[in-house]
């Protein structure tokens, strides 16, 4: 079924141009440039899950980047774990945690649901911030041990690198998946009318739950391979909530609920904000320039630029989505 | 005839609002039973109860032999009882096709999506909307779209169908055409319990009318005794003796 979705080779494609370019000419500045395009698609995709297709908007969504980054280096430094069982692990633990959490914060609605995501943001930070055994406000440092089982830094930045955009092309393809799935209508359903679609027989409930706890695991297994990149973790920089509505601004730029506006969004927001950022003139701008995008797309294009595209070509929806 | 639902005692008090009261009925297998009563007398409340968006304070709801008291709207749907509403629920981003398929996908027999389409396709059909499957729920007249909430119910495959006032708002032809579609529904195997204010159809359409006043069932009867239940003219006139009256003038 996948197999014959253009998007679907699409994906594909990307991931194997992100991987080779960099290593082609074993460009390092290109392969850290194209390192936080493919974070914030993973994350954006992944948000898109829950704007987009259920149309619960989560403003701390970066509370499972920061929590999976947690895990996993806890998981490697002091528990000496290989990276790859650590990530895993971490996008597990956070799935589950995120699970109890929705639970919980998903029986609010609208404007209520989106305050309880930033409770839940400033609640896991102030914890991990205490936490004795993650360093509290100082966080953890990567020691030089944890590289060895990986040949090396040079050879471990490089195995990250390649990791990041395997889950960057499974966040695609799981957008996919469930876009063209029954459970994927269900949560269609749910953003059109809740309670219409709960008396049509979609148990909202359980469907929220699980589509709030899915899109936890694919961020924080990208925060363990991107806080391990860094080498280092702290409250600060794990659960920055400006990154959290960054990622709305790149889904409402490229088109919220399709599979390719959030990787579209992602990609330009982000590379307009890494020229905007190391622009002398402009960096201290660069949240007002985010601000006045937004605005504008949701003044001029509610549907992004992907929905903008397929109202002028209604045919690119299908063959695209 | 064997009862598909026996509803025994239910209540429902909103604050100081009594909008159900000790309400009992059966409803037969193959029936169509008509709910009446004037407006605020609690029957859009009985179905909600009824189909389990709102919990009953007292009483029990037994469907197919199974206790739903405290049921979801979603199980009960799994168990074969649709609804529609009354103020029309169309899911308006997705297309007239999509909006049933919903319907199909977590109805009753719990269809794949590929079963849901073709179910889609043919209740679609049936409720005469084939031609308007791709366009915008959102674009729907209204008659389209009660005809929307209908073909959603339909496509679930229920044993008991609850209409929720379905005709109102329609121009007579379209009356016509959904009460032929009510009876072939019927026809069809499926039971049907529905909430109506145009009398003429009801009367004509109901085996049995249950008749409910402010939260309280006052009459339970074939249409014709119906008519001429005192308290039933009474709750709509507003004048005690009133049928005497007119018997008197007649």
């Amino acid at each position: 079924m996948m197999l014959r979705r253009p998007l679907f080779w699409l994906i594909l494609l990307l991931a194997a141009v992100f991987a080779w370019l960099p290593k082609h000419g074993n460009n390092v500045a290109l392969r850290e440039d194209l390192i936080l395009v493919a974070v914030a698609i993973i994350l954006t995709s992944n948000l898109n899950l829950m704007i987009g297709y259920t149309g619960y908007v989560n403003f701390g969504h970066i509370v499972f980047y920061g929590l999976g980054g947690y895990v996993g280096l806890y998981l490697m430094t002091v528990r000496s774990w290989h990276l790859i069982p650590a990530a895993l692990t971490a996008g597990v633990a956070v799935s589950v945690l995120a699970l109890l959490f929705g639970l919980g914060i998903l029986r609010l609605r609208g404007a209520y649901f989106a305050l309880a995501t930033i409770g839940v943001l400033e609640a896991v930070q102030a914890f991990v911030s205490n936490f004795e055994s993650w360093g509290r406000s100082t966080g953890m440092y990567v020691s030089f041990e944890s590289y060895v089982p990986m040949g090396g830094p040079k050879h471990a930045l490089w195995l990250t690198y390649f990791l990041i955009i395997g889950v960057m092309a499974l966040s695609l393809m799981l957008s996919l998946g469930i876009r063209r799935s029954k459970f994927g209508l269900g949560l269609f359903a749910i953003r059109e009318d809740e309670d219409a679609a709960i008396v049509l027989g979609v148990n909202a409930t359980l469907y929220k739950a699980i589509i709030y706890s899915v899109s936890a695991f694919l961020p924080a297994v990208a925060g363990a391979l991107m806080f391990f990149k860094n080498g280092m973790i702290d409250p600060s920089i794990a659960f920055e909530y400006m990154l959290s509505l960054e990622g709305i601004v790149m889904l409402m730029l490229g088109g919220q609920g399709t599979v390719a506006g959030s990787a579209l969004g992602a990609g330009l927001y982000e590379r307009l904000r890494s020229y905007l950022l190391t622009s002398p003139r402009l960096s201290a701008f660069h949240l007002v320039i985010a601000g006045a995008l937004l605005l504008l797309v949701i003044r001029l294009a509610p549907g992004g630029l992907i929905g903008w595209l397929y109202r002028l070509v209604p045919r690119s929806r299908e063959v695209i989505e | 005839m064997t009862d598909l639902l026996q509803v025994r005692g239910i209540s429902k008090r909103f604050g100081g609002l009594q909008a159900v009261a000790d309400v009992s009925f059966n409803l037969g297998e193959g029936e169509i039973l008509g709910l009446i009563g004037p407006n605020g007398a609690g029957k859009t409340t009985l179905f909600n109860l009824v189909n389990g968006v709102f919990k009953s304070d007292a009483g029990t709801i037994t469907f197919l032999g199974k206790d739903i008291t405290g049921r979801s709207p979603d199980q009960v749907v799994h168990l074969g009882l649709a609804r529609t509403h009354q103020i029309v629920r169309p899911l308006s981003g997705m297309s007239v096709l999509e909006n049933v398929i919903v319907g199909a996908c977590f109805g009753r027999e719990n269809q794949s999506m590929r079963e849901a389409r073709a179910t889609a396709l043919e209740v679609l059909e049936r409720v005469g909307l084939a031609d308007r499957a791709n366009s915008s729920a959102r674009a729907l007249t209204l008659a389209g779209k009660k005809r929307l909430e209908v073909a959603r119910a339909l496509a679930a495959r229920p044993m008991l169908l609850l209409l929720d006032e379905v005709l109102a708002g329609l121009n007579p032809t379209e009356i016509g055409q959904m009460i032929a579609l009510i009876l072939s529904i019927r026809d069809g195997g499926v039971s049907v319990f529905m909430i109506e204010h145009v009398m003429q159809a009801i009367m004509n359409l109901s085996d049995r009318i249950v008749v409910l006043n402010l939260g309280r069932k006052i009459a339970e009867a074939p249409p014709a005794e119906v008519v001429k239940n005192a308290d039933v003219v009474e709750a709509y006139l507003g004048f005690p003796d009133i049928v005497d009256k007119l018997r008197g003038a007649q």
